[in-house]
This record gives structure tokens, sequence and C-alpha cells, in this order.
């Protein structure tokens, strides 16, 4: 180990996990907005609504994340007419388009999520729901999805980690999140086993902080209703 | 000529992920089982010991894993015989894989094992049978019925995984994909095309897992 090089670097690591934490928090209020969006299109009873997010969902889960997000920053450009329009500004930055393939995967696992989490209301409240004449709107909002986001919340945090896993994926498009600083400084410095172990402590303390904070709300949300 | 004469790469890099995919199962399973015997294992730092390496690996990114094994591994070989070692990126991708599958296995084996009845072992142990013959004719293909939806679900992760191997430069079906995009510049239509091998691929062995699943639970007829 060679603390000083470490030290020499610290700036560009720090640099590296900003983006890392940016992304990830990006990626976040994306995919979670979309993904309760999905749910409760789906929970709409349209067969045709259903089976596109069926689709949409067989689609992502199906392909790896790598191909969907090279498809997204790469394919675009394939499109010559795309490049005029006012899209392009979009689709141009490497950091809105990981944003939206790390968004629309985990909105695909999500949305499975939040269905199941659904399913699991027992019958019985929703029965009590339409005995006191709620509308569907108003049932929706107060009961289905608090009670839904309940049951959904310890495995969303397995969903979380994975957005914070996913981001490592970002360095292939150019951007310079902590893994993609620890590839350029690997490449300049050659002291690859270092920065790799200091890049894998940083992603595992922030592992435990992702899991410290649901084991909070977990408490604070689940035990005070069960 | 079919996708500019890159159709004979595609499927060649098709059979290399298929091989590192097949590769990485068979060591992720063996890893599994040692895992899983392990972390529950009635001496103390061994069981200590493979609990941390489990929720390192667990804890870890993908990618991250696979370059430290990739760039790491060499580093070390060559720092331990003396002379310069070179791991390929094939080797190097089969044990990263193989070591994730391993340590998540681990837990769905444990779940599985935990899941046969007590009086299971203690009627194998009645009879006198020993506990080689316990572990391999009466508790593993028990465990087997219970493990194959998690494994079937690993592997699906596993599969999609092999796309980042790519990335350490093995010529799998992601690498002759990224090779047909940049020297033809059409990117979207060969991006689209991986992403099709790929959904067939999990299609196909969805297929397989739900018909070996329903096999391993043929003797409960009535359900």
């Amino acid at each position: 180990m060679n603390l000083s090089l470490i030290l020499a670097h610290l700036p560009q690591l720090i640099q590296g996990l900003i983006t890392t934490l940016e992304l990830m928090g990006v990626t976040l209020l994306f995919g979670l907005s979309l993904g309760l969006v999905l749910t409760v299109l789906s929970s709409l009873n349209r067969w045709y609504l259903t089976k596109t997010i069926n689709a949409f969902i067989f689609l992502i889960r199906g392909t790896p994340l790598l191909v969907q997000l090279f498809i997204i920053y790469y394919g675009i450009g394939q499109f010559a007419w795309l490049r005029d329009t006012s899209l392009w500004l979009f689709f141009k930055q490497p950091f809105a388009c990981a944003v939206l393939a790390f968004g629309l995967n985990t909105s695909a696992y999500t949305t499975e999520l939040f269905r199941g989490a659904i399913k699991a209301i027992p019958r019985g409240e929703i029965e009590a729901c339409q005995a006191l004449g709620m509308s569907n709107t108003l049932m929706l909002c107060h009961i289905v999805l608090p009670r839904a986001l309940q049951f959904a919340l310890p495995a969303y945090s397995n969903e979380v980690i994975m957005i914070l896993k996913c981001t490592t994926l970002a360095s292939t498009v150019t951007l310079l999140d902590l893994t993609g600083m620890v590839r350029l400084i690997n490449a300049e410095t050659y002291a690859s086993l270092e920065f790799f172990l200091v890049a894998g402590a940083i992603y595992l303390l922030l592992n435990g902080g992702i899991m410290a904070l649901f084991g909070y709300l977990e408490k604070k949300l689940i035990k005070p209703l069960a | 000529m079919i996708f500019d004469g890159f159709l004979a790469q595609l499927l060649l890099g098709t059979w290399i992920t298929i091989k590192l995919a097949g590769c990485a199962l068979v060591l992720g399973l063996s890893l599994g089982i040692i895992g899983m015997l392990g972390s529950t294992s009635k001496i103390s730092g061994l069981r200590y010991l493979s609990r941390i390496f489990i929720s390192l690996i667990r804890g870890l990114p993908e990618l991250l894993v696979l370059f430290f094994i990739y760039f790491g591994s060499g580093f070390i070989l060559t720092k331990i015989v003396g002379q310069y070692i070179e791991v390929t990126s094939f080797t190097a991708g089969v044990i990263a894989l193989g070591l994730i599958f391993g340590a998540y296995a681990s837990q769905t084996f444990k779940g599985a094992f935990r899941a046969i009845p007590k009086g299971q072992n203690e009627a194998a142990n009645a009879l006198g049978l020993s506990q080689r013959r316990i572990f391999w004719y009466i508790l593993l293909p028990q465990a087997w019925r219970h493990a194959l939806p998690g494994l079937s679900n690993l592997w699906f992760v596993l599969l999609k995984d092999t796309a980042l191997v790519s990335l350490i430069g093995l010529a799998d079906l992601m690498n002759n994909a990224q090779i047909a995009a940049s020297s033809t510049q059409k990117p979207f239509t060969f991006f689209a095309v991986t992403g099709v091998i790929y959904l067939l691929l999990t299609t196909v062995s969805q297929y397989v897992f739900n018909y070996f699943i329903q096999r391993s639970n043929r003797h409960l007829a009535h359900l």
C-alpha cells in the first residue's frame, strides 16, 4: 500500500464520489417516480396498459443494463434526424443518458416490487374502504399506496443498493464517477490494488449507510403500525 | 449481407458469452455449497471468515470485483511467483462471476437446507447412514427443490453480468457488438440486435428452469 499516492489522488477520488452520489440521487428520484406511475397505471386494470407495462418490464429484465445504456448513449446517435431536434441536447450528455438508462432499469424492478406489495395488502382493507364509500383515488392515495410502501420498504433497500452498484457502469460512457476515476488513476499510475481497495471500501461504507438508513426508516414507519 | 457481414462475429461472441456463463455457473454452484457449509460450520473461525467474505462480495459492485480480480490477481500472482503472470480476461471473468454467484447462492442454499424438516436428518441418522451419504442422498436432493427458484434468479443475473466482462477485453457478444457498432457507424442496430440475443438467452433459460422446477415438484402431484 502506498499511502502518499492515495493522498495525492484524494481530491480526484472525492470528486468521483460526488459524481456517484449525484448519479444515484437523480436515478433514485426518477426511478421511484416512474415506478410509482407504472404501478398506479397497471392497477387501473386496463388490458392495454398492463400489456405495455409487462412488455417493458420483460425487455428491461431480460437484457443487461450495459446494453440498455449503450443503446441510449451510443445508439440514439445513429438517427441523423434526431440530432437536429432539441432532444439531442439531452441525448448528447452522458450524465442524462446514464440517469435515463439506470432510471428506466430500476423503475421496471420497482414496479414489480410495488405490484407484489399491493397484492400483499389484505383484501379486507380494500373492502373496508369500499364499504366506507371511498373513491378509487382516495383509496389509492390514503390506503393502498401507504400500505404497499410499508410492505415494499425492506425489499426496496436492495433496489437502492442495486442502483449504487449500477452507477459503476457510468464509467463506460465517459463519466468519471468513483469507478471511472479509479480506472483513470489506474491507467496513469498502474497502482491497481491500492485504488481498487479504496474504492471498494467506499462502496462498502455507502452500502452500510443505505442499510442503516433503511433500518431506521423501517423502525420509524413499520414498527408503530405492526 | 446480413448485419454488414458481422453476423458470424455476433454468433461467435454469443458462444463465448454462453461458455463464460456456463463455466461461472459451475464454479459458482460449487462455491455456493462451500460457502453454505462454511457459514454454517461449527468451527467459529471458519464461520466468521466465510460470512465476512460473503458479505464483502455481496456488498461490492460487480464491476469492481471484476476489475479487482483482473488487475489485482495478476499483480498478486506476479509478486508471489516473481515473474510476470497474465490472467486472461476469460479466467478473470469466470472467477469474478463465479465468486459473485457463489456468494449469493450460499444464502439460497442455506435457506433451502433450512426448509428441510428436521425429521429427515434424524430418520437418516437413525437408519445409520454416514454423514456424507445423508448430505448427498437425503439432504441435497431435497434442498435442490427449494433452491431452484432462487438459483434461476441468480442465473439471470449472472447471464446479464457477463456483458461486463467485455469491459476487460473479452471478445464476447457485447464486445463484438461494440466493434461492429463502431466500424459500421450503426450503434443502434447492433446494440438492439445484441439486446434481442440476450433476451433470447434469458427467455430460453427461463423455459429450461421452469421445466426443472416443475420436474423437481413432480412428486407433489396434488399441487
